[in-house]
């Protein structure tokens, strides 16, 4: 019987075509390229939902207009095979097109170019030799004017876009320079995670700035502050260096689960990433120096224990929300509202839960959430959608008593905010609703 | 015209358990595997979603998770003379329907036999003589030892992430657990899960009786887990919805929660719901298998090359697909030769109903295989001679649930409509206990599997027919364990009890629930013969087809079958594995 398999053709990565022809160390520079690959997310943005990998095409919509990303594969007419290496550097590092046109800083040169030099030999072996080419292009960016302008972006980079290759600090860890080499650059965690400026710039490329990393609110979802506030500090939730590697390798931790737009940076580049580089990052985010303003204890109305109490007693007559609450949500998460390690997440102390803008909270009410399947934890565990069953009212009452519950301090949600979620809901999800033919 | 698709190195017909496991075994070995599945897809979200899995009208008593007489059942008959009646209405056992099949929808009793139930006939000729073996009764031996089993049963078990307590370590008795089982080589992987009211009483009870009570080994997880696999089991709630249900809440061992998302991943992979296999397809001489056809989602007929088949389907239809692809002699009971077919066996259970008026049990917290039980009266224990049976059983005092259709039992003479009746269900709802007895079946020359005569399914095939009675033999066991469950009942001091146990004027029933443990009639052994399949679960007669399942077993054991399919299909694995694909042929001479 012969061994083989018969589905390599169905590889959703595309890593399978690196030439026949090359030597053992030229294939060891198209790996580390596919690794370095992973590492920036670059399938992410340039590939359409079910298109062929890195053949661009995704609708990324900004304040611009709608984006759409470009081939980046191989092919000479519809992708990038007639750059050379230094026009593939500057693409990375500058946001300059072979022409000399600018990108749109949606592609995130301004952390890109932080990239060594051997980072961006490997990324050009990579997408030179390990890549598919695929010969249709990508449509055109829908950019009106005056954003259309394309001279405009390079004023933006004079101002914005200064960044430097990545240069370790004196006395820095190599771990410490490793983790931060990553997360400033082909990470471009900051991208997310940086509060932006009026012209929609990051406000900081890296932690020379005190407000690099501390958190901005995308599409209503918060991506939280990264910074977790040296040795003592209690950022990150108080997540242990491993909690956060089991959160970047699986999208899941002891106390939380990955939502939102971080579920497709976890499936498509941080599970690839060696435990070494996790680690890595883990331990320059907790070294991360933190405000005086943040460690500062935020009130809440209630307790853990007397949350639990009231719930354990099902005190809930004249409580709506703890009585949704109850009905909806103690199954798996708990009258204790912790849920349970790797699986259940924690609503106590969460950063979904407590975000002052609601809107990621009540989308995953309203839709629920599913943990990407990764190498680590293959298991796409999900919480089911229950727009289908409460109205905007009761998803409200629900939501507000989550944010006030077991100490947490999010905050009232009304039915209004509810109502606007729903409304801009996908309109093909996933739903657990009750249908039955018999 | 059928069509014909490209070829694959295995294809695996069911995609229950036995299909799972082998799809990530031989998939380990770089092997093409695809999986033909006859029901829908489904998984936890959406299809066992909260709340709506937790509706007792359509998923406990319209079924929505079974396979549907009218697309899929077979004939039943007491006896070789008379004419088979198709089973038109579910009852006596449940077939499941679509992916993880019925590893869905079970309760999660997770064990492993004891050693001598491997090699009964032999244990009974060595310790009693082989002349109380009556003479129409046909037990065989496994052909597997506990001992090659072993680490099979464990590894299956850490998968599976089965809460219990060990008895027998290497050897050594431990206090807690069950005394008189074979020895495990590792504790179980979870901890037993927490002890309801029921499961306090009949414990301390037991103990006052000089038993020996242990917690039912669970497939309901104790804990958050995560299996070698890296998939991933959540703590059980105690909703009380498990047995006829997908698990709401990831807390139930199944190949959805334990198996499937790690299978899903790899490349070499593929499955196909809603593709049923009409057969196995054979070479002109019959002794080489060369995929099967199936019909797909279309209604269109397929043609699937495969190197290697293995049936993994519910064990009536392993044996079925087996006399409609005319792999191996079908049995005659009348000459006792062939071998398709032989040995169907059953379950023989029996239980108490006990009412305390003032006690609350909570039935509604409840969990599939929450319980606490004892050993002290199984198939290893008795003295067959001096008894006049052979067989065994296992005592369990569970609390599943507090589902208001079909669990409101009622004191004796409470009436059955009216007024009075929902006063009698006020003042009992939550007022009783159970014990149950879970006992072996053994085989009979005349109970077996063939086709029928009459009938025949949708796609012109005839149905099987079940040709299936209950003996004095197993009568006689479960009257004993009666008399033991009643001497207990009475110790717990209830206010009343019902007793029910066949009896000898029992014939076998299809209309109310029993158990889904149709086992036999593609039976293992050591001699072509009298058997199907050899020690490996491989066809004697034809190489390339593996038959996993219950339908190998020879005879019943006195626990519920999963643990044992679960071992064996690790165990078949290694050989095909190590033995089989190295050099493709027999792997033990005829």
């Amino acid at each position: 019987m012969t061994h083989r398999y018969w589905l390599a053709a169905l590889l959703g990565c595309g890593l399978a075509g690196v030439a026949a022809s090359a030597t053992a160390a030229e294939q060891t520079e198209v790996e580390r390229g596919a690794y370095l690959a992973r590492a920036g997310d670059c399938v992410a943005c340039h590939t359409a939902p079910g298109g062929k990998p890195f053949a661009g095409g995704l609708e990324i919509e900004s304040p611009f207009g709608t984006i759409i990303s470009t081939n980046i594969t191989p092919d000479p007419d519809a992708g990038i095979g007639n750059y050379s290496r230094d026009q593939f550097a500057a693409a990375l590092r500058e946001g300059k097109r072979a022409d000399g046109a600018n990108l749109y800083p949606a592609m995130p040169y301004p952390s890109y170019a932080k990239l060594s030099d051997d980072d961006i030999d490997a990324l050009y072996a990579y997408f030179m030799q390990g890549v598919e080419p695929v010969s249709e292009k990508a449509k055109e960016s829908d950019i009106g004017f005056p954003f259309n302008q394309r001279w405009g972006i390079g004023l933006w980079n004079w101002l914005f876009a200064d960044a430097e290759a990545f240069e370790p600090k004196a006395g820095q860890s190599e771990q410490l320079a490793r983790g931060a080499y990553l997360v400033q650059g082909l990470g471009h965690c900051g991208s997310c995670h940086t509060p932006r400026g009026l012209l929609f710039q990051e406000k900081a490329l890296d932690d020379s700035d005190d407000a690099y990393l501390t958190g901005e609110t995308l599409g209503g979802w918060w991506a939280p502050n990264l910074r977790g506030g040296g040795d003592s500090g209690s950022g990150l939730q108080n997540w242990s260096a491993d909690d956060i590697v089991d959160y970047l390798a699986t999208g899941r931790n002891d106390h939380s689960a990955v939502t939102g737009e971080m579920t497709s940076v976890v499936a498509n580049s941080t599970s690839y990433l060696s435990d070494d580089d996790l680690q890595a990052i883990a331990a320059y985010l907790k070294s991360l120096s933190r405000g005086a303003d943040d460690e500062q204890e935020a009130q809440s109305e209630t307790t853990p224990e007397q949350t639990e109490q009231m719930l354990t007693a099902a005190d809930v007559a004249d409580k709506p929300g703890a009585r949704l609450y109850l009905d909806n949500c103690n199954a798996c998460h708990f009258a204790n509202g912790r849920g349970a390690p790797q699986t259940f997440p924690s609503l106590v102390d969460n950063e979904l839960v407590n975000a002052d803008d609601p809107t990621g909270l009540i989308h995953v009410i309203l839709a629920g959430a599913r943990m990407p399947s990764t190498p680590g934890k293959p298991e796409a565990l999900a919480m089911p959608d229950f727009g289908w069953r409460l109205s905007d009212d009761e998803a409200a009452q629900l939501a507000t008593f989550v944010r006030g519950a077991w100490g947490n301090h999010g905050g009232e949600v009304s039915a209004d905010q509810v109502a606007k979620v729903r409304e801009n809901l996908p309109q093909d999800l996933e739903s657990s609703k009750p249908d039955f033919q018999d | 015209m059928a069509k014909t698709n490209p070829h694959v190195d295995v294809v695996l017909v069911g995609l229950g358990w036995t299909s799972s496991i082998m799809g990530m075994e031989l998939t380990d070995e770089g092997l093409s595997v695809l999986a033909l599945e006859r029901g829908p897809d489904q998984d936890t979200v959406p299809d066992f979603a909260y709340p709506k899995m937790a509706d007792e009208l359509t998923y406990g008593v319209r079924y929505q998770l079974m396979q549907r007489p009218a697309k899929s059942t077979l004939t039943v008959r007491h006896g070789v003379k008379d004419t088979a009646v198709p089973y038109r209405s579910l009852g006596s056992f449940l077939p499941g329907n679509g992916v993880g099949g019925a590893g869905t929808h079970w309760n999660g009793h997770t064990w492993r036999p004891q050693p001598q139930e491997l090699r009964l006939k032999s244990y009974v000729g060595e310790a009693f003589g082989s002349d109380i073996i009556p003479d129409e009764m046909t037990i065989q031996d496994f052909g597997v030892s506990y001992d090659e089993l072993e680490p099979h049963f464990d590894f299956f078990e850490k998968v599976a992430g089965i809460s219990g307590k060990a008895g027998n370590l290497n050897g050594e008795i431990q206090e807690g657990g069950n005394p008189f089982e074979g020895w495990r080589s590792s504790e179980y992987p979870q901890p037993p899960m927490p002890r309801t009211l029921n499961d306090t009483l009949f414990h301390d009870m037991a103990k006052d009786q000089g038993l020996h009570p242990f917690p039912l080994p669970a497939a309901n997880s104790s804990g958050a887990y995560t299996n070698p696999y890296g998939m991933q089991l959540a703590p059980c709630n105690y909703c009380g919805f498990c047995e006829r249900y997908g698990c709401l809440n990831y807390s139930k061992s199944s190949p959805q929660t334990c198996v499937l998302g790690a299978l899903k991943q790899r490349k070499n992979f593929a499955y196909r719901a809603n593709c049923e296999v009409m057969k196995v397809n054979l070479d002109s001489d019959g002794k080489k298998a060369t995929g099967v056809t199936y019909i797909d989602e279309n209604g269109d007929e397929v043609i699937q090359p495969a190197d290697l088949v293995i049936l993994g389907a519910y064990s009536l239809h392993n044996v079925h697909l087996l006399l409609l692809s005319g792999i191996g002699k079908p049995y005659d009971p009348i000459s006792g030769e062939g071998v398709v077919g032989k040995n169907y066996a059953y379950q023989m259970n029996g239980g108490a109903t006990l009412y305390f008026k003032d006690k609350e049990f909570n039935p509604f917290i409840g969990a599939g295989a929450n319980g606490e039980t004892l050993n002290d009266f199984g198939v290893e224990q008795i003295d067959f001679g001096q008894e006049g049976f052979i067989g065994g059983s296992y005592f369990n005092a569970a609390m599943t649930n507090g589902q208001p259709i079909r669990n409101m039992p009622l004191p004796k003479g409470a009436p059955s409509w009216g007024a009075e009746w929902k006063q009698a269900v006020q003042e009992s709802y939550g007022h009783t206990m159970t014990i149950g007895s879970h006992g072996s079946n053994m085989s009979y020359r005349d109970c077996y599997l063939d086709l029928d005569p009459n009938y025949t399914d949708d796609y012109g095939r005839p149905l099987m027919r079940m040709t299936f009675n209950w003996k004095a033999n197993d009568v006689r066991m479960t009257q004993f364990m009666k008399q033991k469950i009643d001497v207990l009942s009475k110790a717990l001091g209830p206010d009343d009890y019902k007793l029910s146990f066949k009896d000898f004027d029992s014939q076998y029933d299809v209309r109310p629930y029993q158990t889904t443990h149709n086992v036999g009639g593609a039976i293992m052994g050591t001699d072509p013969s009298t058997s199907v399949l050899n020690r490996y679960l491989q066809s004697w007669d034809v190489h390339n087809v593996f038959v996993m399942g219950a339908s190998a077993f020879p005879q019943n054991i006195q626990y519920n079958p999963t643990g044992l399919v679960g071992g064996l299909t690790y165990w078949a694995a290694k050989a095909i594995r190590e033995q089989y694909l190295p050099n493709p042929g027999p792997l033990v001479q005829a």
